[in-house]
């Protein structure tokens, strides 16, 4: 009969646009895959990271160098309360690129799983251990309802505790992280990682920071102001470097550069 | 059986306890270290049930350690205190840990101090203080000869004062007890007060 009927086709419209507001809700809320197979929330996570500061890490035989870039900072506020490279624990270090109210979160995570470590196992965590855990909880918020992902990509810093051997490792917002001899991350990271490619040899101490620096320093105007650098060794932990030590790294480094400028040029007028 | 004690001097404090770690009638090991060094500038000399004491007292270190790195700056003595004090409230209804403690610590701009916190959550802060049998005689000791201002001989003076006490006349005495010092430079162990080392094994004839 046609009152049957009527109610089925009502039964199924309404189905129908229970569905479709269900996807719209669901498209819109968490992060699903496209049609082509990319998770458009974590792309686009990366690009909030390429918008912030250059970071990069250089690995050394027993030193590992963090630069960030410092936007100039604004007249009234005390830079002092704005720490781009933190500690994680005596012998881990951590720099980041991207949205830093995210950073903190994170930072904050970090520091309480590698004191939890220490009471449970009675170790302190390895580098590996402790980037393996801020990946996790990256990859966690591209898998989830109703949140988004982490917008920064981080470089994660340290000595083996028992080994002492240096390391760098770097994870992003899909939550992959893998370990490397000197990266960057932030602004114009590809140029900085072309030079470290073209001018990476292994270094220890004083080679080390200046290595970090002259990759800092093809992306950021020179001066002590606008980069922030800090060494990691073995016997002293973390070390920020006040702006008088990196005034004077930076002098040196373009005199170096101006001797190797002349040194180029006075050959061919000798021919 | 038990034995800890502490006091505070000039410019430092002082936290002694006994090293035997006990069950029942058996003697495990004569140089348990029950004073645990909380960061740079403070001690907790802890006495009461072994698990609970190794269980809290980590608590209690690790999450001073997480504070510093929080906050780029160590918690002061007094802040540690009523932390710990707050702890020991929160389980006593609960599931109460069986720990005595005295936490003495040395901040920049205060100076030395004790605490003397037991384990249903009392928190006092005080010049010289003891826990366990132990406290019977090592008070009195400490309320005869002790002063405000002590220099470090004068202190440890009292202190072997408070240990002789204790051996002579406590029945089943502890025989070996550790010092520990803290002050501007930092804490740190004293010295061990041993009337029985571990013997070495006896080669086979």
């Amino acid at each position: 009969p046609a009152k049957l009927f009527l109610r089925s086709i009502k039964k199924r419209k309404k189905k129908a646009r229970r569905r479709r507001r269900k996807m719209a809700r669901y498209d819109r809320a968490i992060t699903v895959f496209s049609p082509d197979g990319h998770l458009f929330q974590v792309e686009y996570a990366l690009e909030a990271v390429r918008k912030g500061n250059a970071a990069v890490g250089v690995r050394g035989l027993d030193t590992i160098v963090l630069g960030v870039e410092k936007k100039s900072a604004a007249k009234l506020q005390d830079s002092r309360s704005v720490r781009k490279i933190v500690n994680l624990d005596d012998h881990i270090a951590l720099a980041c690129a991207g949205l830093k109210a995210d950073a903190r979160v994170l930072i904050n995570k970090a520091r309480i799983e590698c004191q939890s470590h220490r009471l449970t196992v009675e170790d302190p965590v390895t580098v590996e251990y402790i980037t393996r855990y801020i990946a996790g909880l990256q990859q966690k918020y591209t898998q989830s309802g109703g949140v988004r992902p982490f917008g920064l990509s981080t470089l994660i810093v340290g000595f083996d505790p028992y080994t002492g051997v240096p390391a760098l490792y770097q994870t992003d917002p899909s939550g992959t992280f893998s370990a490397w001899k000197a990266n960057a991350t932030g602004r114009n990271s590809n140029s900085m990682r072309e030079f470290l490619e073209k001018n990476y040899k292994d270094t220890s101490g004083q080679e080390t920071v200046k290595l970090a620096i002259r990759a800092l320093l093809e992306v950021v105007e020179s001066g002590g102001k606008n980069i922030e650098v800090a060494v990691m060794t073995k016997e002293h932990g973390l070390r920020q470097l006040e702006e008088a030590e990196i005034d004077t790294i930076v002098a040196e480094i373009e005199a170096e550069k101006a001797a190797a400028e002349a040194a180029k040029k006075a050959p061919a007028r000798e021919t | 059986m038990e034995c800890v004690f502490g006091l505070v001097g000039k410019g430092f404090a002082l936290v002694v306890a006994d090293t035997s770690a006990v069950n029942s009638i058996l003697v495990h090991k004569s140089n348990e270290d029950k004073i645990m060094v909380l960061d740079s500038h403070k001690l907790l000399g802890a006495s009461g049930e072994s698990g609970d004491r190794a269980q809290f007292t980590e608590f209690v270190q690790k999450n001073v350690a997480l504070y510093q790195f929080r906050n780029g700056i160590p918690l002061t003595t007094s802040a540690t205190a009523n932390f710990t004090r707050g702890e020991l409230a929160k389980a006593l209804r609960k599931s109460p840990y069986s720990v005595n403690i005295l936490l003495a610590g040395y901040d920049e701009e205060t100076g030395p101090s004790l605490y003397y916190i037991d384990y249903i959550a009392t928190c006092h802060k005080i010049e010289k203080g003891a826990f366990g049998y132990g406290s019977y005689f090592s008070l009195a000791m400490m309320d005869r000869h002790y002063h405000s201002g002590m220099s470090v001989e004068e202190a440890v003076d009292l202190v072997d004062k408070c240990i002789l006490e204790i051996r002579t006349r406590l029945v089943v005495a502890p025989p070996n007890f550790v010092i520990k010092i803290v002050d501007k430079d930092g804490a740190r162990e004293y010295a061990w007060r041993e009337s029985i080392k571990d013997a070495g094994v006896v080669a086979a004839a």
